[in-house]
């Protein structure tokens, strides 16, 4: 059974359809890639499955349990954590306490600093700026703390949305680095990327999608050779 | 002397003025709306503690505990019927309901105690603070307010730093999505910043009316509006701000009420306002909001 399966999902904005029925899935372990243009609808995906929006149909089951109509601030406590576009960390907050945030659905206080400590251990910039305000960082370190922040309330599938965006290739670099590690230590990615070929590189498996629809989907080696992928996302 | 006796009565009537203003600056940081009610809350809270300790001679203490609880729960009740259907709503609409609601508090009370002025009798029991060879008198009401108002700003600031709940406000207040991801219950925390923002409008329709012992259904508005003055003047948001806004407004209203006119004093309040607003549109401790992007 999938970890978290995605039948016929359809999600309205007023009049439009932006989601026309979109059916994917996420294994265990799995790294997988939502890739497609601006405005084909990845981000209201994403939305849809984290609960920030409501669906206008279809299912969402997480976990062997119906996730559909739950809001997000449930979801988050049955260990599924979304970094959203933008980052939208806590700017007036310092990193620390954007950190301690991120640990909002946790009790044991032991478990959460030893969590802590990974998260310094893989973001060690975040460790160095640990009371500086949030909004003083660049955009590399906060997309860095959005990262961290999701990892605090320590996720067994992780949505993150736009990654690299913005970033400078360096940055861009450093967090595709540390989506493998994310990934290599046991937690399920679902990752939403304008930047195919990034994307494509670190997936097990990719969907494609286009104007509310997937057009294409299989392994991820596969698609990157797929000539109309590669014509229209890899820039090749 | 004259002087300090103005400027302790200032800030003591500003002190009132800061914690309403608390009320409408947490709840419009965290709600993004502004709660015209919050005014005749404090009119609730002080016709509780009339009922109670004027008129049936219950302790004061007593009264003001559960005056707070009234108000706290009449908050969070006001909340749950009049805003929360309106949570996606435009801010026009919400402001438009407030505004009723506030009429609705005003009409009951005037329906249940009718509209001539009850005699207050102060719960302070503190004896005046009298210095300087008697050139300076303190009076218990004074002392009461300023320290409450302390106790209030402490334990709030406090609570806010430190908890998980303060944290999780401060969350809502800037992104309620990313809040929402975080797993922050975003209805409960505005349901609890109105609870907090009600209680302490009790806390200070008791301490208004025990420093100026009048009541009627219209006692709230006044204070309701120059306290909103407060939250504005200070920055809108900021906690802080509703202090310095809080004491600073009651400053100018005592020493332009001893010193200019009694009958200017509110024009001159008001005056200042506008000045601030021109100079420092944000208010004076108010957020300037830049991001990196």
């Amino acid at each position: 059974m999938a970890m978290l399966e995605v039948k016929d999902l359809e999600v309205n904005y007023g009049v439009i359809k932006a989601i026309k029925g979109v059916s994917f899935e996420v294994n265990e372990g799995e790294v997988i890639s939502l890739i497609g243009a601006n405005g084909a609808g990845k981000t209201t995906i994403l939305h849809a499955v984290s609960g920030l929006i409501n669906k206008a149909a279809g299912s969402v089951t997480f976990e062997g349990k119906d996730i559909t109509k739950l809001p997000a601030h449930k979801i988050v406590y049955m260990g599924m954590s979304h970094v959203p576009e933008g980052r939208r960390v806590f700017a007036q907050l310092t990193v620390l306490e954007n950190l301690k945030l991120g640990a909002y659905t946790r009790k044991d206080k032991t478990e959460i600093e030893e969590t802590l400590k990974k998260v310094y251990t893989s973001f060690p910039r975040l460790e160095e700026r640990k009371n500086q305000l949030a909004g003083t960082l660049s955009g590399g370190e906060q997309q860095m703390l959005a990262m961290g922040r999701a990892l605090m309330a320590h996720p067994t599938l992780i949505l993150m949305d736009e990654p690299s965006m913005g970033l400078s290739p360096i940055f861009v670099e450093e967090i595709f680095n540390i989506i493998k590690e994310i990934s290599a230590s046991g937690t399920t990615v679902l990752l939403v990327e304008q930047n195919a070929k990034k994307a494509l590189s670190i997936s097990d498996r990719a969907y494609v999608l286009e104007t509310g629809n997937i057009t294409l989907s299989g392994d991820a080696k596969t698609l990157m050779n797929d000539e109309s992928v590669k014509k229209a996302y890899l820039g090749e | 002397m004259s002087f300090l006796n103005y400027l302790i009565n200032g800030v003591s009537l500003g002190s009132v003025y800061a914690i309403i203003a608390l009320g409408y600056t947490m709840v419009y940081g965290i709600a993004k709306m502004l709660n015209f009610a919050h005014g005749d809350v404090i009119m609730v809270g002080g016709f509780v503690v009339f009922t109670l300790s004027t008129r049936m001679g219950l302790s004061p203490v007593a009264a003001v505990l559960i005056s707070i609880v009234v108000c706290t729960c009449l908050g969070m009740t006001i909340e749950r019927i009049a805003y929360k259907p309106l949570r996606s709503a435009t801010s026009l609409a919400v402001l438009i309901t407030a505004i009723g609601v506030s009429y609705f508090l005003q009409n009951l009370a005037l329906i249940l105690f009718g509209s001539d002025i009850k005699l207050f009798t102060s719960v302070v029991k503190v004896k005046p603070l009298v210095i300087a060879d008697g050139q300076i008198t303190i009076t218990g009401e004074t002392i009461v307010t300023i320290i409450a108002c302390m106790i209030i700003m402490i334990v709030l600031t406090t609570f806010i730093k430190k908890t998980k709940a303060g944290q999780a406000m401060l969350a809502v207040s800037e992104d309620k999505g990313a809040a929402e991801l975080m797993g922050v219950n975003v209805n409960a925390t505005i349901s609890l910043t109105f609870a907090i923002g009600s209680g302490l409008a009790a806390i200070a329709g008791v301490l208004l009316c025990s420093a100026y012992p009048s009541l009627n259904p219209y006692t709230g508005s006044m204070p309701g509006i120059k306290a909103f003055v407060a939250a504005v003047f200070g920055g809108i948001g900021s906690i802080p701000g509703a202090l310095i806004g809080g004491i600073l407004l009651g400053v100018i209203e005592s020493l332009s009420k001893s010193y200019i006119s009694s009958q200017m004093a509110d024009a001159i309040v008001f005056s200042v306002l506008i000045i601030v607003l021109l100079v420092k549109p944000t208010g004076l401790l108010g957020k300037k909001i830049s991001e990196k992007v």
